[in-house]
């Protein structure tokens, strides 16, 4: 009887036209209409706006007044020494962060499933954790009181051991390693709940037969643990290599000083300085616009090999 | 389980709860020193004797007490804002016979993998009025395309019957997103609240994009002017003309202060982290 009601009503569904379909749910599209007015302007106005990276753009003509140029601003900006160094320095950081930030933050996960304490492990889950939630400006500014040579505690530490002070903050040298510290600082622990939620995941009854069997822990690990993360770790890199490109700016941003320019400046920070301290408006749209399709593709072509490789991709 | 009490695992247990240990110290001791610092009067390497003298400085001082109405003032405004129509796009998303419904879908997928950048969304942001005014802080973030999403197949995944009984009952699709969706969603948008509220109260670059008047920047800038701008040999002088030198324990003091609401919010925002509230959802 209710199947059968069940039944007619999605019937009477179909046979419904769109429109009225559309009236009946009218409410929804109110409560939607907000959101939706929100994405469009903020998120697709400037996606059009991106055209002025082909114009010589005027703000008070508009995208639509300006005078078209072609390709200009990209030849130009492919031509300048300078998009070697963004292009190298964002490399660098890249590969840091997916060579030494993402791969501690698995073994930092299996280290935290590895705990029989439970007491001990959420313990070191809310201390590892709160670093996330501070500021770039405070987690900068923490590592400027600590490294400063004018009374920094490190460098009084090196001076106490009779040590020379070392320019952290001014170095090409530190700069890369003070990121990458940052990074971890702030992010490892946190980046750990994602594997953590696919460990608890894990039948135990696989652990057990496994042990039965005579395996140790590290076979445990290997056999078991690491195979059950696998599909997590690949969509979460997926994900990765598709922001790198934009990885970090603000802390970026907050490191650069005149110092360490030359090995700190990436993508977004030179489309700041020329776009919105130079009023190069154009130029820098057409470095940010390819910034985003070198994003975009990357994405694409990671998710591609991934499913090519039998895992799930992200969409 | 079947314990394990060979040598080579207890000497793993050992290796490893040593090692998360210095790792959790890592992590914590360089925000105790900084709390430390903040409470004392000392110039020296270990501080020595407590006083209040930074924070009473801070809180006397107009720049400081400003900005932190301005980041209490957007952060609370804000979340609110955006909480609401986060959950008004996500309960109507949450519709799967809604018609529509997927390209809407597929229209906010797109945002999380392409953008204009930018100079483009300056120049919108100039357009719909809203340089200098703090609104600039909150409505270009308004709705972030991650939680949306997840918080629409947490709508989802309430019960059909639960949502239908109330309609019958002759509630509007509004009553029964106040009085079924939302009251069962609590703990999920506790956890939003609060994860928007921390990314208002840490923006900076937005401010410093969109703000041009000195008088309404939140604590997040100012702190920066404290601590970096003013540590003497850094480059950029153009910015640090009329910031007067700061001592350390004022610079600690303020960093405790830009903190402090943060910490807070921590318990309850931990509660929900194992309740896997933002998890098991990567996937779209």
């Amino acid at each position: 009887m209710e199947i059968e009601t069940a039944q007619v009503m999605t019937i009477r569904l179909k046979k419904e036209p769109l429109w009225k379909r559309m009236w009946k749910e009218r409410w929804l599209y109110i409560l939607m209409l907000p959101g939706v007015a929100f994405f469009a302007i903020y998120k697709y106005v400037p996606m059009w706006g991106v055209l002025m990276a082909f114009q010589r753009y005027q703000p008070h003509l508009g995208v639509m007044g300006s005078e078209w140029v072609g390709l200009r601003h990209f030849e130009r900006f492919f031509s300048e020494p300078q998009f070697w160094t963004l292009l190298r320095n964002t490399l660098y950081i890249a590969i840091l962060d997916t060579g030494v930030f993402f791969p501690l933050t698995i073994i930092l996960a299996l280290m935290l499933n590895e705990l029989r304490s439970e007491i001990y492990k959420r313990t070191v889950q809310t201390l590892v954790y709160v670093p996330h939630f501070l500021s770039w400006v405070v987690v900068v500014g923490i590592s400027y009181i600590l490294l400063t040579t004018e009374g920094g505690i490190i460098n009084e530490l090196l001076a106490l051991i009779g040590m020379e002070k070392v320019q952290f903050l001014m170095s090409e040298f530190w700069f890369r390693p003070l990121i990458i510290l940052q990074m971890i600082w702030k992010d490892a622990g946190w980046g750990t709940i994602i594997f953590l939620a696919a460990l608890a995941g894990v039948n135990p009854s696989l652990y057990e037969a496994a042990r039965i069997d005579g395996a140790n822990r590290w076979r445990l690990l290997w056999h078991i643990t690491l195979p059950s993360i696998r599909s997590v770790v690949v969509i979460l890199l997926i994900l990765r290599l598709g922001n790198f490109i934009d990885l970090g700016f603000e802390q970026i941003f907050l490191m650069l000083n005149a110092m360490n320019r030359e090995v700190g400046e990436v993508f977004d920070t030179y489309v700041y300085q020329v776009g919105m301290q130079q009023g190069q408006f154009s130029y820098s749209a057409a470095v940010g616009l390819f910034k985003a399709v070198v994003g975009l593709i990357l994405v694409v072509s990671a998710n591609w090999l991934a499913k090519r490789l039998g895992e799930e991709g992200i969409y | 389980m079947v314990k394990d009490t060979s040598f080579g695992s207890r000497l793993f247990d050992g290796i490893n709860i040593t090692a998360l240990a210095l790792f959790s110290l890592v992590t914590f001791l360089p925000f105790l020193y900084v709390v430390v610092v903040s409470f004392s009067t000392s110039t020296t390497l270990i501080p020595k004797t407590f006083s209040f003298e930074a924070y009473k400085y801070i809180f006397s001082a107009d720049t400081f007490t400003r900005s932190l109405r301005v980041s209490i003032l957007i952060t609370v405004f804000g979340t609110l804002f955006q909480l609401i129509m986060t959950s008004l796009m996500a309960y109507s998303l949450s519709h799967k016979n809604l018609p529509g419904r997927s390209v809407v879908l597929l229209m906010v997928l797109f945002t999380m993998l392409f953008s204009g950048g930018m100079i483009p969304t300056y120049f919108v942001v100039k357009a719909t009025g809203l340089l200098d005014s703090l609104a600039a802080l909150i409505i270009p973030g308004a709705i972030s395309a991650f939680n949306l999403i997840i918080l629409k197949n947490f709508f989802q995944s309430i019960p059909e019957e639960l949502k239908e009984s109330a309609k019958i009952d002759g509630s509007h699709e509004l009553g029964v997103l106040f009085r079924i969706v939302l009251p069962l969603s609590l703990p999920a948008m506790a956890a939003f609240g609060l994860f928007y509220a921390v990314g208002i109260w840490n923006q900076y670059f937005s401010a410093i994009l969109y703000l041009t008047d000195a008088d309404k920047y939140p604590v997040q800038v100012i702190l920066r002017q404290v601590i970096i701008l003013t540590n003497g040999s850094i480059g950029d002088t153009t910015e640090i003309e009329n910031v007067p030198y700061y001592g350390n324990s004022i610079k600690m003091a303020v960093i405790v202060i830009a903190t402090v609401p943060i910490m807070l919010v921590y318990p309850f925002l931990q509660k929900h982290f194992a309740k896997g509230v933002l998890l098991g959802s990567v996937k779209g």
